[in-house]
């Protein structure tokens, strides 16, 4: 049996990157280039935030922290999700490269937790991935079409996926506790996943044209964009939770 | 016996509890409601969302409590599991034909490909056309997704097949 420890850090990681990449999808609200794409984004960050509240409820009994605690008191320091869902939204290029390289990732890692031996964690990943499905479906037919639709589109998202790849790899980043986890059979350990997910992530990217050759094989000779999952966050975090946080840290304890 | 009665008693309030997204079904008719435990004057009810991030919850939760309390029953505990899974798989003809009766196309059985179902022709709840496209697989809410009828050149919202 495993201590808590390594689990508690486990599903604060799987918990953060979704609440950060929800938050970044929803400043699309209102924004984004056609109305279809507004409504998409804005769907998919509210799933993200559900899914987020999924393993922060998930986390409650072995912490005695509320979803909302988790999500609205902790400071920067405190969260364990990759730098890569911290970065701003960038432009919409960038965001549907973010969005697909994170979709693939979530589907690989969601998988592998299916046979996980904790039944709530086996139980709240085949929930997701049930509505995971619409977001890879969105995500990869976009890279599809934006990849090979003009010039303009090509060019935007193979500079999207030369800026995002690197910080992509920090999705993969080893956790402190990985040895004990990978022991304990909850997952297979991060750069088993990084390969499952190069393995799915190369053949679309090829076949929307973008290229690839520079993201090297499977041990990328690029940097990765490592740090947060130890709390080594870049300021983007501390920006993003302002807002996130703003309207709950105003009226602590206000209900609604 | 008394135990058993007060179960049914809480279903039957339950039934009366409208989906405050889609009015014409009850949380019972969407399956939402996982355990009622009846334990001398109070009880102990379990939910689940349909989708993880749906923000009817909290109203559903607390229409519940309402419900229940004014009916006598106390304590009144409504917990949320919110690691079950759920699937359109599970609604009933019945509850698909009053999502039809307010213009909601109701979902269709899944299979394990997801673009091969949201491939399949969808009838207008207005017309009865077969002549609809998919504008969109999300929607105004988690579960609906946007159609258009090219034959009365209304949009219409189908439920989101899970």
């Amino acid at each position: 049996m495993i201590s808590n420890a390594p689990l508690v850090e486990f599903l604060t990681a799987l918990a953060d990157d979704e609440l950060l990449i929800g938050h970044r999808d929803a400043e699309w609200t209102g924004y984004a280039p056609i109305l279809e794409e507004d409504i998409a984004f804005s769907n998919i960050a509210q799933d993200e935030i559900g899914h987020g509240l999924v393993w922060y409820s998930l986390l409650e009994p072995m912490t005695g922290k509320t979803p909302d605690q988790m999500g609205f008191e902790r400071p920067s320091a405190d969260f364990r999700c990759c730098r890569f869902v911290t970065y701003p939204r960038g432009d919409f290029a960038y965001t549907v490269m973010r969005q697909y390289l994170y979709d693939e990732a979530e589907q690989v890692r969601l998988e592998s937790l299916v046979a996980c031996p904790s039944t709530p964690v086996r139980d709240a990943a085949a929930k997701i991935l049930q509505e995971e499905a619409y977001h890879l479906l969105h995500s990869k037919g976009l890279v599809l079409r934006l990849g090979s639709a003009t010039e303009e589109s090509h060019g935007r998202m193979a500079k999207a996926l030369a800026d995002a790849f690197p910080q992509a790899l920090g999705m993969f980043e080893p956790l402190n506790s990985e040895g004990q986890l990978i022991e304990a059979g909850i997952f297979p350990g991060n750069a088993s996943l990084r390969v499952r997910w190069m393995d799915r992530i190369l053949p679309v990217l090829r076949q929307a044209t973008i290229p690839v050759e520079s993201l090297g094989s499977h041990d990328a000779t690029m940097k990765p964009d490592l740090g947060g999952r130890r709390g080594d966050h870049l300021p983007h975090l501390a920006q993003a939770l302002s807002d996130l946080q703003s309207v709950y840290q105003s009226e602590k304890g206000a209900s609604w | 016996m008394i135990a058993s009665r007060n179960a049914e008693r809480v279903w039957e309030l339950l039934r009366t509890i409208p989906d405050p997204e889609i009015p014409v079904v009850s949380l019972v008719d969407l399956r939402i409601v996982t355990g009622v435990e009846v334990t001398g004057d109070g009880v102990h009810v379990t939910l689940r969302p349909t989708f993880s991030g749906c923000p009817a919850l909290h109203h559903m939760r607390e229409e519940v409590e309402r419900v229940l309390r004014a009916d006598g029953f106390d304590p009144v505990r409504v917990t949320v599991d919110h690691t079950k899974s759920w699937s359109t798989d599970e609604l009933d003809e019945p509850t698909k034909d009053r999502m039809r009766s307010i213009g909601l196309a109701p979902p269709p059985r899944r299979t394990k490909d997801l673009e091969a179902d949201l491939a399949v022709p969808v009838q207008c709840p207005q017309c009865g056309s077969m002549s609809t496209r998919l504008d969109s697989a999300f929607g105004s809410t988690l579960c609906r997704q946007l159609y258009l009828c090219t034959a009365c050149r209304q949009s219409f919202d189908r439920f989101k097949p899970l």
